[in-house]
C-alpha cells in the first residue's frame, strides 16, 4: 500500500526535471527529450489518479497523450532535421534569426 | 393702436447688403457693390424717415419682441427693439449721415482695391450701430457694443497690409475691450440684483431708489462701470488713446465711425441710463470731470498738431468730451442735442478733409498745403462752413448746442463752464489754424508741379490709382453728400434754439418725455422766460433761478471766445506766420510735450503694454504653455516609449529566454493555485 | 510491504535516470538514460494495475519514439554540447521558478498526506476494459487523434525531405 503523494511526488519531480533540463541545456534533441520527460511524468499522474479513484478514462488519456507525444516527436524532429540544414548547428542559442 | 412697425428691418437691411456684398461681392463690378451697398443702406434710411413722419401718431415709447433668446429661471432676453424720442433721434442720425457717407465713399474709395470689402463693412456697421441704438435691453445694445467695435478693428485696418494700420486696428479694439469689461460688469450687477436687463424693468426698479448722495453705492458701482465702458468707446481720459491712431483708416471711416456715430455710443448709452446716473451724484460728478479734463487736453494737444485728419480726431475727442460734460451735469437733452449737430459738422469737417487729401493727391500734413480755397471750391466752401460751426459762431449748428452745455455747465458750477470756456476757445483756434494753413496763402505742396510722390505714408490711407494731374476738385459724387451736411450745419441747431435768443427750444421740449419721466426733484422747478413751461415740475439738472439777461451774457462770453480763437488763428497763420515757430522755440519743452501727446502713449507703452507682454511671454507662453502643457504630452510619450524600449527586451528572439519566462509564469500561477487552495481550507 | 519497496526501488531508477538526463553533456547518452526513465515508468504502471498502458509504454514510447530519437542523434551525428552563454533569464528567472514552484507542490502533497492510499494492481486495465472504453466513450477523440497522426505524418515527411527531392517528386508529377 503506498500512499497516493509518493505517486505525485515522483511525478512532480520527474517534471521538474523535465523543466530544468528544458532550460538548461543548449542542444535541440536534448531540449526535446527533457518535453517528453515532462510528459511522462504527467502519465504516471494520471495513471495514479485513476488507480485511486477507480476511473478507467485517467489510462485511456495517457493512451492519448501517448500518441500525442509521438506525432509531436516526428513533427518536432523533422523541423530540427531542416533547421539543422540551414543553420548547421544543433546550439538553439544560435537559432536566433528572431532576435531585433 | 400702434401697428407692428417690425423695427428689425432698419438693421437687417444693411445686413442683408453686407452679406451680399461680403459673399459675393468679389465677382460684383464697382457699379454692382456700390449699388447694393446704397440701396439697402438707403432704404434702411427710409424706413426711418417713414417712421418719423409717422411718430406723432405712435404711442411711445414703442416696444417689439422679435425672438426669445435667453431663458435661465426668472432672467429672460430677448432680441426686443425699443423706440421712443431719444432713439428716433439717434435712428435719424445713424442712418441719415450714414447714408450720406456711403454715398460720398463710393467716390472716394472707387480707385480703391477691395472695394466690394469696404461697402460690406460698411454696411455691416450700420447693422451693428443700428442694433445698438434701437435695442430694448442692455444685452442687444451690447451687441451693438461689441460689433461696432469689431466693424471698426475691420475698417481702421482696412488697408491691412500697412503694419501701422494693422496696429491701430488693433489698438482700437484692444482698448474698446478694456472699456467692455467694465460694461460687462455693470450688466452683471444689474442681473443681480435687478434680475433683468431690458430698459422697462431695469429703470422702474431704479426709480424708488432715492439718490446715493451720501454713501456710494450700488447704482453708483453700475453708473460707474458704465462710465467705464462709455470711456473706451467714447475716447475719453483715459482710454482715448485709439482714436487718433484710429486715422489710419480710410477718411470716410474716420467721418462715419470715429465722428459721427460710433463714437457717440458712449454718450448716448449714458443718456439712455439716465435713470441710473440720476440717482449717483458722485458718477455724475466722474463723469462731469473726465469729460471736462478731456475736452481741455486734447484741445491742447489739437494745435500742436501738423496731420489735418489727427486735428480733427482731437478735436472729436475735445467735443466727446463736451457731450459728457453735459451728461455729467444731468443736462442729457444737450448732450444729445450737441451729438447730433457734431455729427453734421465733425462728419462735414473729415468727409472734406478728405476730399482736400484726394485733392492735393495724398498729402496730410497741413505745411505743405495752403492757398487752395480758389483751386477747390466747392470743397473749401464746405469746409468752411464746417469750421465755423464747430468754433460755435453763431448762427450755425455748433453755437446753439455748445452754447447750451455751457450754460447748463455754469449752473452746476463755474469751474466746467470756465474750462468749456478756454476749449471753446482753443477750439474755434485750432479749427481756424487748419483753415488758415490749408486754405490761405500759398500752396507749399508739390502737386502742381505734376510730380505723384505716392511714397509717402500718408498716401496709402488716400486712394490714388494714379492721377497726377495737379489740385483737382473731387467728383460730383462726393461733393454733393458735403454739401448737404453744410447745410445740415448751418440750419441743424435750429430746432433747439433757446427761450432766451426767442426761440422755442423744440429739441429739449421733444426729448423731455424721456429725461424728464423719473427725473426725481432734486431742484426747484423752474421754466426760462419765453418757453412753455412743461406741465410737470420735475425738470432735468439744476436751474436755479437766473434771468434773461445772464444767460445771453454768458452767450456772448462765448461767442467772444470763438471770435478771439478765429482772430489769434488769424494773426499766427496769416498775418505773422513766423511768429508760432518762434513761440515753439521760446516755450521749447512745453511745446515738445504737447507736440507728442503729453507721451501718453509711451507711458501706456511701458507701464502697461511691455509688463503685459512680458508676463504673456514668459509665464503663459514658456511657462504655462510650453513647459506644462506641451511638456505633459511630451513626458508621456516619452515616458510611453521608454517604457516600451525596457519591455522590448523580453522579446529576445533567443529560445531559452523565452523558456525562462514560461516557466517563471507557470511558477507564478502554481503559487497562486497553492494559495487559493490553502486559503480556502 | 512489496508494493512499497518495488515502487522505491523503480522510483529511485527513474530519477537517477531524469537527473543523468540533465547531467550528461552528449545527447547520446541523455536519450539512453531517458530509455531507462520509460522502461522504470512502465514497471511503475504495472504496479498500479495499467497492464495495457505499461505494453504501450514499452512498444510505443521507448521502442519507437525513443528510436527515432536517437535515430536522429546518429543522423545528425550531434556532438557533445558546446557551452554557450545563452540566455540570463532561463537562468534567472526559469530555474528559481521552477524550484518554487515545485517545492510548493512538493510541500502541499507532503503535508495532505491523508490523501490515500493505492493498492497494489488497484485498477487492471485489461486491454479488454480499454478498448471497450476507448471505441465506445472516448470514439470522437480516438478519431481525431487518428487524424493527427496522420497529419503529423504528412508534415514530418515533407519538412524533412530534402529540397531536391521535393522537386524531383515534383517533376514526376
Amino acid at each position: 500500500m503506498v500512499p497516493l503523494n509518493y505517486y505525485l511526488l515522483l511525478s512532480g519531480f520527474l517534471f521538474a526535471c523535465g523543466v530544468a533540463g528544458f532550460l538548461i541545456k543548449r542542444n535541440i534533441i536534448t531540449i526535446f527529450m527533457s518535453i517528453e520527460l515532462m510528459l511522462n511524468g504527467v502519465n504516471l499522474s494520471f495513471v495514479a489518479f485513476a488507480a485511486h479513484w477507480h476511473a478507467l478514462s485517467g489510462q485511456i488519456f495517457v493512451f492519448f497523450v501517448m500518441v500525442v507525444a509521438a506525432a509531436e516527436a516526428a513533427v518536432g524532429l523533422a523541423i530540427i532535421i531542416a533547421v539543422y540544414r540551414t543553420r548547421e548547428t544543433l546550439n538553439v542559442d544560435q537559432v536566433n534569426l528572431l532576435k531585433l | 393702436m400702434t401697428p407692428n412697425l417690425h423695427l428689425w428691418w432698419i438693421p437687417l437691411l444693411p445686413l442683408i447688403g453686407a452679406a451680399i456684398n461680403g459673399l459675393f461681392g468679389k465677382k460684383f463690378s464697382r457699379p454692382a457693390v456700390a449699388g447694393v451697398a446704397l440701396t439697402f443702406c438707403g432704404a434702411a434710411f427710409a424706413y426711418a424717415s417713414y417712421i418719423a413722419s409717422r411718430f406723432s401718431s405712435l404711442a411711445i415709447p414703442y416696444s417689439e419682441t422679435l425672438a426669445h433668446w435667453m431663458r435661465a429661471g426668472s432672467f429672460q432676453v430677448d432680441f426686443a427693439f425699443y423706440l421712443d424720442q431719444l432713439s428716433l433721434v439717434m435712428l435719424l442720425v445713424v442712418t441719415g449721415v450714414g447714408f450720406l457717407i456711403h454715398i460720398y465713399s463710393v467716390g472716394y474709395m472707387w480707385e480703391e482695391g477691395g472695394f466690394y470689402r469696404f461697402f460690406s463693412y460698411l454696411n455691416l456697421f450700420m447693422f451693428f450701430m443700428l442694433m445698438l441704438v434701437l435695442g430694448s435691453n442692455y444685452l442687444v445694445m451690447f451687441i451693438g457694443w461689441e460689433g461696432v467695435g469689431l466693424a471698426s478693428y475691420l475698417l481702421i485696418g482696412f488697408f491691412f497690409l500697412r503694419d501701422s494700420a494693422a496696429a491701430a486696428g488693433k489698438k482700437a479694439f484692444i482698448v474698446n475691450r478694456i472699456g467692455d469689461f467694465g460694461f460687462l460688469i455693470a450688466l452683471f450687477l444689474m442681473i443681480r440684483h435687478f434680475g433683468s436687463l431690458d430698459f422697462s424693468p431695469v429703470f422702474q426698479s431704479v426709480a424708488p431708489m432715492s439718490a446715493e448722495t451720501g454713501a456710494a453705492g450700488l447704482l453708483t458701482a453700475i453708473a460707474l462701470l458704465l462710465m467705464v465702458g462709455a470711456a473706451g468707446k467714447s475716447a475719453q481720459i483715459p482710454l482715448y488713446v485709439w482714436l487718433p491712431d484710429a486715422m489710419e483708416g480710410p477718411t470716410p471711416v474716420s467721418a462715419l465711425i470715429h465722428a459721427a456715430t460710433m463714437v457717440t455710443a458712449g454718450v448716448y448709452m449714458i443718456s439712455r441710463s439716465h435713470v441710473i446716473f440720476e440717482r449717483a451724484p458722485m458718477a455724475l460728478t466722474v463723469v462731469a470731470v473726465i469729460g471736462t479734463l478731456t475736452a481741455l487736453f486734447a484741445a491742447t494737444i489739437g494745435i500742436t498738431q501738423t496731420d489735418i485728419k489727427k486735428v480733427l480726431a482731437y478735436s472729436t475727442i475735445s467735443q466727446l468730451g463736451y457731450m459728457f460734460l453735459a451728461c455729467g451735469v444731468a443736462a442729457f437733452s444737450a448732450a444729445i442735442f450737441h451729438l447730433m449737430t457734431h455729427a453734421f459738422f465733425k462728419g462735414l469737417l473729415f468727409l472734406a478733409a478728405g476730399s482736400v487729401i484726394h485733392a492735393v493727391g495724398g498729402e496730410q500734413d497741413m505745411r505743405k498745403m495752403g492757398g487752395l480755397r480758389k483751386k477747390i471750391p466747392w470743397t473749401s466752401w464746405t469746409m468752411t462752413i464746417g469750421t465755423i460751426a464747430i468754433a460755435g459762431i453763431p448762427p450755425l449748428a455748433g453755437f446753439f448746442s455748445k452754447d447750451e452745455i455751457l450754460w447748463r455747465a455754469y449752473q452746476a458750477s463755474w469751474v466746467y463752464w470756465l474750462i468749456g470756456l478756454i476749449t471753446a476757445f482753443l477750439t474755434s483756434f485750432y479749427m481756424f489754424r487748419l483753415w488758415f494753413l490749408t486754405f490761405t496763402g500759398e500752396y507749399r505742396g508739390s502737386q502742381d508741379a505734376q510730380r505723384h510722390d505716392a511714397d509717402t505714408p500718408a498716401a496709402a490711407s488716400v486712394p490714388h490709382g494714379g492721377h497726377s494731374h495737379g489740385v483737382h476738385e473731387s467728383p460730383m459724387v462726393i461733393i454733393v453728400p458735403l454739401v448737404i451736411l453744410a447745410v445740415l450745419s448751418f440750419v441743424g441747431g435750429w430746432i433747439g434754439i433757446p427761450g432766451s435768443l426767442g426761440g422755442k427750444n423744440q429739441f429739449d421740449k421733444f426729448l423731455a418725455p424721456v429725461f424728464h419721466a423719473s427725473t426725481p426733484a432734486l431742484n426747484s422747478a423752474h421754466t426760462m422766460p419765453g418757453e412753455t413751461a412743461p406741465p410737470e415740475q420735475q425738470t432735468e439738472g439744476p436751474e436755479p433761478q437766473t434771468s434773461r439777461t445772464t444767460e445771453l451774457t454768458f452767450t456772448g462770453i462765448s461767442v467772444v471766445a470763438a471770435l478771439l480763437g478765429l482772430g489769434l488763428a488769424w494773426l499766427l497763420y496769416s498775418f505773422q506766420p513766423e511768429l508760432p515757430q518762434r513761440i515753439a522755440d521760446t516755450l521749447n519743452g512745453l511745446y515738445t510735450t504737447v507736440l507728442n501727446k503729453y507721451y501718453v502713449d509711451d507711458i501706456y507703452a511701458a507701464v502697461l503694454v511691455k509688463p503685459l507682454l512680458a508676463i504673456s511671454t514668459k509665464v503663459l507662453w514658456h511657462g504655462v504653455d510650453q513647459n506644462v502643457i506641451d511638456a505633459t504630452l511630451n513626458n508621456s510619450a516619452d515616458g510611453a516609449r521608454q517604457l516600451s524600449d525596457s519591455v522590448r527586451h523580453m522579446q529576445s528572439g533567443n529560445i531559452r529566454s523565452y523558456a525562462g519566462w514560461v516557466a517563471a509564469g507557470a511558477a507564478a500561477v502554481i503559487c497562486y493555485m497553492v494559495w487559493l487552495g490553502v486559503r480556502a481550507q | 510491504m512489496l508494493h512499497l519497496s518495488l515502487f522505491l526501488i523503480f522510483g529511485a531508477i527513474c530519477i537517477t535516470g531524469a537527473i543523468n538526463l540533465l547531467v550528461q553533456r552528449h545527447p547520446i547518452n541523455s536519450a539512453l538514460s531517458l530509455v531507462v526513465v520509460m522502461g522504470s515508468l512502465a514497471v511503475e504502471y504495472l504496479l498500479l494495475g495499467a497492464e495495457f498502458v505499461a505494453a504501450v509504454q514499452v512498444i510505443v514510447y521507448a521502442g519507437a519514439v525513443m528510436v527515432l530519437f536517437v535515430f536522429v542523434i546518429m543522423l545528425l551525428n550531434a556532438g557533445e554540447e558546446e557551452q554557450t552563454s545563452g540566455s540570463r533569464v532561463a537562468i534567472l528567472f526559469g530555474i528559481p521558478g521552477m524550484i518554487i514552484g515545485s517545492v510548493l507542490l512538493a510541500w502541499v502533497l507532503v503535508a495532505r498526506s491523508g490523501t490515500g492510499e493505492v493498492a497494489l494492481g488497484a485498477l487492471p486495465g485489461s486491454p479488454r476494459s480499454i478498448a471497450r472504453l476507448l471505441f465506445r466513450d472516448f470514439l470522437l477523440p480516438f478519431e481525431v487523434t487518428s487524424v493527427l497522426v496522420l497529419i503529423a505524418i504528412m508534415g514530418a515527411v515533407v519538412l524533412a525531405a530534402r529540397p531536391e527531392a521535393v522537386e524531383h517528386t515534383k517533376k514526376e508529377g
